[in-house]
């Protein structure tokens, strides 16, 4: 079939407003969703699920928040693992203290705890911008890394510091196998994706990019940066405390807040700068570049090195693969710095007008 | 014409403003009438972008005060002042470059879109209705100002021109009854000064919006304005019909001698 | 009294540390706009350079003088400095002038994940001593005005002495040098320093230079007081409050900055840490500046930015 628009007419407001326009398009999204949700649990096998699918469906869920916030709204954050931190030890508590607390009520209770957590420490946005709000943002992980280590009401007084829970079911279908653990993920995160492409594209979603694009003009037409920012900071903290729910009751099962550290904060930033700033496609590239890219690396080294004879050490493959992360990192930045949906939508532009370019 | 040139309808007495020492307006009074074209003329550096910014609340005067429909305000802030219906464009073009056409005059809307952030995010209920029924709206200024073609452009990718014409969509966007225009016209042609000179009188006159217009073309402001005010080094040195300003000796030797 | 002095003193040896560290920030930020994320990364690899090197030099020569030994492991590291910071400018910077804020951050944490990836690769990733023959045992002052006298530590005076010395010779270098002027119109506006014949790049050479310098010499002090190790990248973390409280542009704002963060996280922990459970200096750090930047958005020296529209 060739990508084509010619002849799809709109008549009226609402058609022209729907998320994919153009025909092809939907008949695309609905392919990859059948794939998705009916073949990929067939085909795939357990290191598949644990390893990758999981990882990069909860990745892309919390990189979609942190894009609401950090691409849409243009504030950036280094403190996205904090939330995800909040969302997943609230959850957890949630889960442990009240008697028959469903696990979605438990996520999402620690979503919106997240979010509460997120708008008090998006104050210092009303201030503050750029690189001084980037740094001011460290406060709220380094805050909550040490009230998770040292508070021990958040884990439950777990003399181990780690905390875990198990028997996860949703309206009585256990969520146990990795198969059940994909399935339940990838409903969440299309569910979510369906949400943020709806704020994205109304009121609401124009009121963040107008403060991103020219804060002084959204002013003066009439938006108020404190709730365009604030709200920003919710719905951001909202999606990435969900985000840490499931990874920490789907994939972990059991952790400590290193499993929020720092580290899990610029890896965030990383999916969305590299996926793309500004768009929801852009986030579930960048989430699978990043899942994959370790992965590929921890293959890849050993095998090189056979190759050429030279045998590599476990702690050898680690350094040379942050090394070559970074390294890919800066090449990326520097080939394309608008990110993969930028490649994505050049793609696209080219594939209308193909084979008459001009 | 059919218009008619009513009451006072904004007023500013005795602003004056400063940074840091240095004086961006002393002392000024003037008013507005309402569904008049006032213009507030004056060499570079005269303060008349400053005048704009404290009436619609950027910045904030140290002195003086502003009436609005009889309310006095010692300051404005932007959000109020677009609450009671002031728009206003800008000199060096702010629009919301990584949106497209459509989406930046959709944000003139905002203020009257009224759907809460669950509506939105499910698309439903009220959120839904004001999408259209806005867009609608938004249309027909697209119509208006025949930039149709474009509507899907993002804007950064816009010649100069258009860009300034969508600014004044997003303006119109927000139904003002006061208009703020700096400098509209700045770095035209004259066909597109043509069209926009025309664009702003059927603004003033369909839809009776009262127009306060910064401008350097003299032709323009001449032809267009019922009254003119003029600044020079953040002082007020002359007001009145254009006849009369262009009759003000002051005036000729501060600015107008140069270009007659 | 006498105890609270301690801790204030010790404090404001700490910030003078953190002020060195603070100050390759603002070199780089002034200079290039660059929000430069890998100079822990750089901490680091100097520190592992001049440790290794050291190690390793009184083997390849057969001298067994530490004077010696260590001197050529300065220079030695010192160079791969320069390399590092002409590499950086050649192979990264250039490439991505004028891309916005975020961009740039994310091309120095790449940098500074390649950096870590090397030095653990080239050196070593276990602990490694740097010994530049820094007086360990503590000191006792002003016993005549205090009952028991300070105690004070001779190896944090020292380093704090050092890093006063090397900021004071960089503002030096500021302020009286043709490129250090150079320096500074570049800080105010890339476009117009260029205009005006002042050679960009070989000016975010120099300032990526001296901040690997600036880098080295952290690196020792901090290495020798805490070993050299990955957690010395943290350091770098701990000076962030101290560039926010400053200004991101001000190198007297990077001092002040350092002595009162510095100051804070030694009586904070001291006074309300046993309160809470301890181990709060970092967060407190933190959110000293953030409380201090609702008040003064531009931090302590920091320009003000005036919209204009």
């Amino acid at each position: 079939m060739i990508y084509r628009e010619n002849g799809q007419f709109k008549t009226s407001y609402a058609a022209d407003q729907q998320i994919f326009p153009i025909l092809q398009d939907r008949w695309a999204i609905l392919g990859i969703l059948v794939f998705a949700f009916v073949a990929v649990p067939l085909l795939a096998d357990e290191y598949m699920f644990r390893a990758i699918l999981i990882p990069f469906l909860i990745l892309s869920l919390a990189a979609l928040g942190v894009n609401l916030l950090v691409g849409y709204c243009g504030q950036i954050t280094l403190g996205a693992g904090a939330f995800m931190a909040v969302g997943a030890y609230a959850a957890y508590n949630f889960f442990i203290r009240v008697d028959g607390m469903p696990l979605i009520g438990a996520l999402l209770l620690g979503g919106f705890t997240s979010a509460a957590v997120g708008v008090v420490f998006g104050v210092p946005s009303l201030r503050v911008r750029g690189l001084y709000l980037a740094v001011a943002t460290l406060a709220a992980q380094f805050f909550w890394d040490w009230a998770f280590l040292r508070i021990k009401w958040f884990t439950n007084y777990s003399s181990s510091g780690s905390v875990s829970v198990s028997n996860l079911s949703l309206f009585g279908f256990p969520v146990e196998s990795p198969t059940e653990k994909y399935l339940f993920c990838l409903a969440v995160l299309v569910v979510f994706a369906l949400l943020a492409k709806n704020m994205t594209r109304g009121a609401i979603g124009r009121q963040w990019m107008a403060i991103r694009d020219m804060d002084v003009a959204a002013e003066v037409i009439g938006i108020r940066p404190m709730y365009a920012k604030l709200s920003a900071f919710a719905v951001s903290s909202f999606f990435l405390g969900v985000a840490g729910g499931l990874w920490g009751f789907v994939h972990l099962g059991a952790w400590e807040p290193a499993a929020f550290s720092l580290d899990r904060s610029f890896q965030l930033l990383f999916m969305v700068i590299i996926g793309g700033l500004g768009s929801i496609m852009g986030s579930f590239f960048g989430a699978a570049f990043i899942v994959i890219l370790p992965i590929f690396l921890n293959q890849m080294l050993p095998w090189l090195g056979d190759l050429v004879g030279v045998s590599i050490s476990t702690a050898g493959v680690s350094h040379a693969e942050i090394m070559i992360f970074g390294a890919l990192i800066v090449f990326f930045l520097i080939v394309e710095p608008h990110g993969i949906a930028r490649l994505w939508s050049t793609a696209k532009e080219k594939l209308r007008l193909w084979p008459f370019p001009h | 014409m059919a218009r008619l040139i009513g009451e006072v309808i904004l007023d500013l007495q005795n602003v004056s403003l400063s940074f840091g020492g240095v004086n961006a307006l002393v002392d000024i009074s003037f008013d507005v009438r309402e569904h008049e074209v006032r213009a507030i003329i004056g060499p570079n550096g005269a303060g008349k972008s400053s005048m704009l910014n404290v009436i619609n609340g950027v910045y904030r005067p140290q002195a003086g005060e502003i009436i609005l429909r009889g309310e006095h305000f010692r300051q404005m802030n932007p959000y109020k002042a677009a609450c009671a219906g002031i728009a206003r464009t800008f000199q060096n073009i702010a629009l919301f470059k990584g949106m497209s056409v459509l989406d930046n005059i959709m944000t003139g809307r905002n203020l009257k879109m009224k759907a809460n952030i669950f509506q939105q995010a499910f698309w439903m209920g009220a959120a839904q209705r004001e999408e259209l029924e806005h867009r609608a709206k938004v249309e027909e200024i697209i119509d208006f100002l025949e930039i149709q073609h474009i509507r899907k452009t993002p804007v950064g990718r816009l010649p100069y021109g258009l860009q300034k014409r969508v600014d004044l969509a997003r303006a119109l966007a927000m139904e003002p009854q006061i208009l703020l225009l700096d400098e509209p016209m700045a770095g035209m042609n004259i066909e597109e000064k043509q069209d926009m000179s025309r664009f702003i009188l059927d603004v003033n006159d369909q839809m009776g919006t009262t127009i306060v217009l910064i401008e350097h073309d003299m032709g323009v402001v001449m032809d267009v304005s019922d009254r003119v005010v003029v600044l020079d080094y953040g002082k007020k040195i002359g007001d009145g019909s254009p006849d009369e300003v262009r009759g003000n000796p002051e005036v000729i030797s501060a600015y107008l001698g140069a270009s007659h | 009294m006498g105890f609270f002095l301690e801790v204030l003193i010790g404090g404001l040896m700490t910030g003078m540390l953190y002020s060195l560290v603070a100050l390759g920030f603002v070199l780089i930020f002034k200079a290039s706009g660059v929000f430069n994320f890998a100079q822990g990364a750089m901490v680091l690899f100097a520190a592992l350079a001049m440790a290794r090197f050291s190690e390793w030099i009184p083997g390849w020569l057969g001298v067994d003088n530490l004077m010696v030994a260590n001197i050529l492991a300065f220079i030695i590291a010192a160079f791969l400095m320069f390399v590092v910071a002409w590499l950086i400018e050649r192979l990264v910077l250039r490439h991505l002038v004028n891309q916005e804020g975020a961009t740039l951050l994310m091309a120095t944490l790449g940098i500074a994940y390649f950096i870590d990836g090397l030095g653990q690769t080239v050196f070593g990733s276990d602990i490694y001593k740097i010994d530049v023959g820094m007086p360990k045992e503590p000191v006792m002052v002003l016993q005549g005005v205090f009952e028991g006298g300070l105690l004070i530590n001779k190896e944090d005076f020292i380093a704090a002495l050092v890093a006063a010395m090397l900021v004071a010779a960089l503002a030096l270098f500021f302020q009286k040098t043709a490129t250090g002027r150079a320096l500074r119109a570049v800080a105010d506006d890339h476009q117009a320093a260029q205009s005006i014949g002042i050679p960009l790049n070989r000016i975010w050479v120099i300032v990526w230079c001296v901040a690997g310098v600036v880098a080295l010499v952290a690196g020792i002090i901090w290495g020798s007081k805490m070993g050299v190790q990955f957690s010395l990248v943290t350091v770098a973390l701990r000076a962030l409050p101290v560039v926010i409280l400053g200004g991101l542009t001000s190198v007297p704002g990077a001092i002040i900055g350092g002595l009162i963060i510095g100051v804070g996280e030694k009586v904070s922990e001291v006074y309300l840490g046993p309160l809470v459970g301890g181990g709060i200096e970092i967060w407190f750090a933190y959110m000293l500046a953030l409380v201090f930047l609702l008040f003064r958005p531009q931090g302590l020296f920091g320009e003000k930015i005036i919209d204009r529209v």
